[in-house]
């Protein structure tokens, strides 16, 4: 297998043909909630109601959502600490993220995990992960799980390319197509890893190439566009849940904001980011191929209202829920057995 | 009509100054707009807009120094407003706590031993079996009676265990279920960890503690903290297993007991057994323990028969230490191989008149507190016996335990035996005089009288 990798292979499915009108209103609406979320959190950010560290996923909506619309219940997803936007994509309530962010007892670690750890078994979501590369290793675990208990989950790992560095994400690899596991590692390449672009950081300038050692299959996909996300996604998850082992996706995507709140953003132009934004934004892009499709600008503003009514709800939540109960601090250390 | 305010755009800002406006009142305004340039402490930033509309006033005009965050410092007009204006709510207080009192910090929920056995129940009749044996017959149980739990780690398979621990294996549960790793121990501890977030139950064996160095981040910041910070959703029953410790002749990097290192962290619990029924019925409650537990065991006495109960349910529970030998005169406190260290120095003892109580602490996080405190009641000094350094180890964190509950029983101050702090020698004579012998204990002893 090794000696044939499948990286040059096209795509089987244009990206036209894998969504319906129905289904990219959906996607639309599900990115829109994850920007207009991320503009209230740095809004709340920048009131003092939330702290720490906040990363936010402004840019990148196309790439989780493209993927989600592959998966069937049951499958898992896990990522690094840019996680709100998975969060929202896998489901989770936005209050219970919201609430998280502002450190309150009805967030979904009950304000003991914070931006970066939050998590929902229900929802098949296992993180928000605070060690870059540390997930990857661990998504390859939970795609073990389903090869040993021989289902057809499959497990889709966030990172970004600057985790793609890491040693960590070579013994994923390793182990991934050795043990030929349901695993499809994602690498979210926004081309900056915190302040060092990636000509700065990588002697491998196509990321898409690095699973190629170990013969696993790759594509590069343009991160911006839903539709072409969702059509190499269904083919990466396609190939896990036929039992063919490991996938590797490059999506070129791009962030808005800075790496965290407190980035003064001097590694990279106005310009460039401008650019950016006008030329590629996925909303834009969805928005303009639903109204070829015959949606109305009132149907479209309907989805605008509807969602800034959930992330203000979600704000008000967050903003109103108690603070955990001092006694909180000493439970959860470990389970009783 | 919206208020803008001054933003905090880092952990830290209190103030700053507004440098610069990049839009002009009667500007329209779209979400992600730079509207204006700050500087603080750090550095320059850009103030993008949230909302859309046009740019009514600017409250704070620009060069304005020390603007407090959370000011208002322009208003937007019109737009696509949503409902209410923005609140401007303080930043929350610290949530107004006492720090817990070091006398009696409240222990986590779940602190204490998961199987209910007592310590010295009678279990009948036993049989002779090495510390290897009694190792594997405790997996051999547990995984005959669940099908998640499975073993993973380097040689285990077919090579039948680096140290033959898990011979024989391989054949009765076959390759799905005892697995041959490469040797990549960041990697394979990361997928057993994540295997566990999904409901399997590993047991990861190291080939020994030195290289989990190199997967330690999993181990702590994955294993031990995920339950904690996911509000009790996800957890990792997991045990972590190999040797630790000197063995004999390896030097340095594979020389180093681990005990204190993993013993300081809570989301763990930390066994390290001396005796093959410690072995066996340790092992068994490990893998039952729905938490992540570091399994410390030891080379040396892999080879080592002892008696063990032979009953099919035979288990201990953990957080218990066990009393080995009962005196009146001085607590001997050890673990894994400085047991026997401590049994012979309690025999030389004896013959010099001194009667040494020798406690087996079993498990080292959490501790048996109880027991240890009754053994100091009555013999009012203690000794504290371990193989790896002095600083910060297990022994430092014995005296403070016996110094915080029975200071006033107290005869002689509290005394540690451990191994030598430097690096673990590789000639024969260098490497004997780095770790404690019997006549270290004796003398420790003989100090108090």
């Amino acid at each position: 297998m090794a000696a044939s990798p499948e990286r040059t292979r096209k795509p089987t499915k244009k990206p036209a043909e894998v969504m319906s009108r129905d289904e990219l209103q959906a996607a639309y609406e599900q990115m829109l909630l994850i920007r207009r979320f991320e503009e209230k959190a740095g809004q709340l950010y920048g009131m003092g109601l939330i702290a720490g560290f906040c990363h936010l996923y402004i840019g990148q909506e196309a790439v989780v959502i493209g993927m989600q619309h592959c998966l069937e219940p049951g499958d898992e997803v896990i990522t690094s600490y840019r996680d709100h936007g998975h969060m929202l994509a896998c489901g989770m309530d936005p209050k219970g993220v919201m609430a998280e962010l502002t450190g309150r007892a009805t967030g979904y670690s009950k304000g003991k995990g914070g931006s970066m750890h939050m998590f929902s078994k229900e929802k098949g979501f296992f993180g928000g992960h605070g060690i870059v590369g540390a997930q990857v290793s661990l998504g390859t675990g939970i795609a073990f799980s389903n090869w040993y208990r021989g289902n057809d989950r499959v497990c889709l790992t966030y990172y970004g390319e600057g985790a793609s560095n890491q040693g960590q994400v070579y013994e994923s690899y390793n182990l991934a197509a050795l043990w030929k596991l349901p695993v499809v590692y994602i690498i979210e390449n926004n081309r900056y890893a915190m302040g060092t672009s990636i000509e700065r950081a990588t002697a491998s300038h196509d990321l898409s190439h690095n699973g190629e050692p170990w013969g696993m299959p790759s594509l590069a996909v343009d991160g911006m566009d839903v539709l072409a996300v969702k059509a190499a996604g269904q083919q990466a998850v396609a190939h896990c849940r036929a039992g063919k082992g490991p996938f590797l996706l490059e999506m070129k995507t791009y962030r808005y904001r800075g790496h965290s709140m407190s980035d003064p953003a001097k590694y990279r132009t106005r310009e460039e980011v401008q650019k950016m934004r006008a030329e590629h934004d996925c909303l834009d892009g969805a928005r303009k191929k639903l109204e070829e499709m015959g949606v109305s600008e009132a149907e479209l503003k309907k989805i605008d209202d509807s969602v800034k009514t959930r992330v203000q709800e979600a704000a008000e939540f967050a903003q109103s829920s108690p603070e955990p109960d001092p006694a909180e601090l000493y439970t959860d250390v470990l389970a009783e057995g | 009509m919206t208020d803008i305010l001054m933003p905090a755009l880092s952990p830290t800002m209190t103030e700053g100054k507004l440098a610069k406006w990049l839009k002009k009142v009667g500007d329209p305004v779209k979400a992600g707009d730079v509207l204006a340039e700050i500087e603080t402490d750090k550095a320059t930033m850009e103030v993008e807009a949230v909302d859309e509309g046009t740019l009514a006033e600017i409250v704070v005009p620009e060069g304005t120094e020390g603007v407090p965050v959370n000011a208002v410092i322009a208003r937007l007009s019109g737009g696509a407003e949503t409902g209410k204006p923005r609140e401007t709510a303080p930043p929350p207080q610290a949530p107004a706590m006492e720090a817990p009192r070091a006398a009696a910090p409240p222990q986590p929920k779940g602190a204490h031993a998961t199987v209910q056995e007592p310590v010295d129940k009678d279990w009948g009749p036993t049989k002779t079996m090495t510390v290897r044996e009694a190792l594997r017959e405790a997996m051999v149980a547990e995984m005959r009676a669940d099908k998640d739990v499975f073993l993973m780690g380097e040689e285990v398979a077919q090579y039948q265990g680096a140290y033959k621990v898990s011979q024989g294996m391989l054949d009765e549960f076959g390759p799905k279920r005892v697995i041959d790793t490469p040797i990549t121990e960041h990697g394979f501890t990361g997928l057993a960890v994540g295997a566990a977030f999904n409901g399997l139950k590993p047991i990861l064996e190291f080939m020994t503690f030195n290289f989990a160095m190199q997967a330690i981040d999993q181990i702590i910041n994955s294993a031990a903290k995920t339950r904690y910070m996911s509000g009790g959703q996800m957890g990792a029953q997991i045990v972590f297993r190999g040797p630790n410790g000197a063995a004999a002749r390896v030097a340095a990097q594979h020389s180093q007991c681990y005990a204190s290192w993993y013993a300081h962290c809570p989301g763990l619990k930390v066994v390290a057994p001396w005796s093959g029924a410690d072995a066996k019925g340790l092992l068994r409650a490990a893998i039952r323990d729905p938490n992540p537990v570091i399994f410390l065991e030891n080379e040396i006495l892999y080879g080592h028969s002892f008696e063990v109960p032979a009953a099919e349910d035979f288990i201990l529970p953990l957080g218990k230490a066990r009393v080995e030998r009962a005196g009146t005169d001085v607590t001997i406190i050890a673990f894994s191989i400085m047991v026997d260290v401590a049994l012979k120095a309690a025999e030389a003892l004896a013959e010099q008149g001194v009667s040494a109580e020798v406690i087996n602490l079993r498990t080292l996080r959490p501790l048996d507190v109880e027991t240890i405190v009754n053994s100091v009641k009555k013999t009012s000094r203690v000794v504290s016996v371990e193989e790896g350094w002095p600083y910060a180890g297990i022994g430092s964190e014995i005296i403070a335990t016996v110094i915080e509950h029975c200071f006033d029983w107290l005869d002689a101050p509290p005394a540690r035996v451990t191994g030598v702090d430097v690096p673990m020698p590789y000639a024969a004579n260098l490497e004997k005089l780095a770790l404690p012998q019997p006549g270290w204990v004796v003398d420790a002893v003989k100090k108090f009288f």
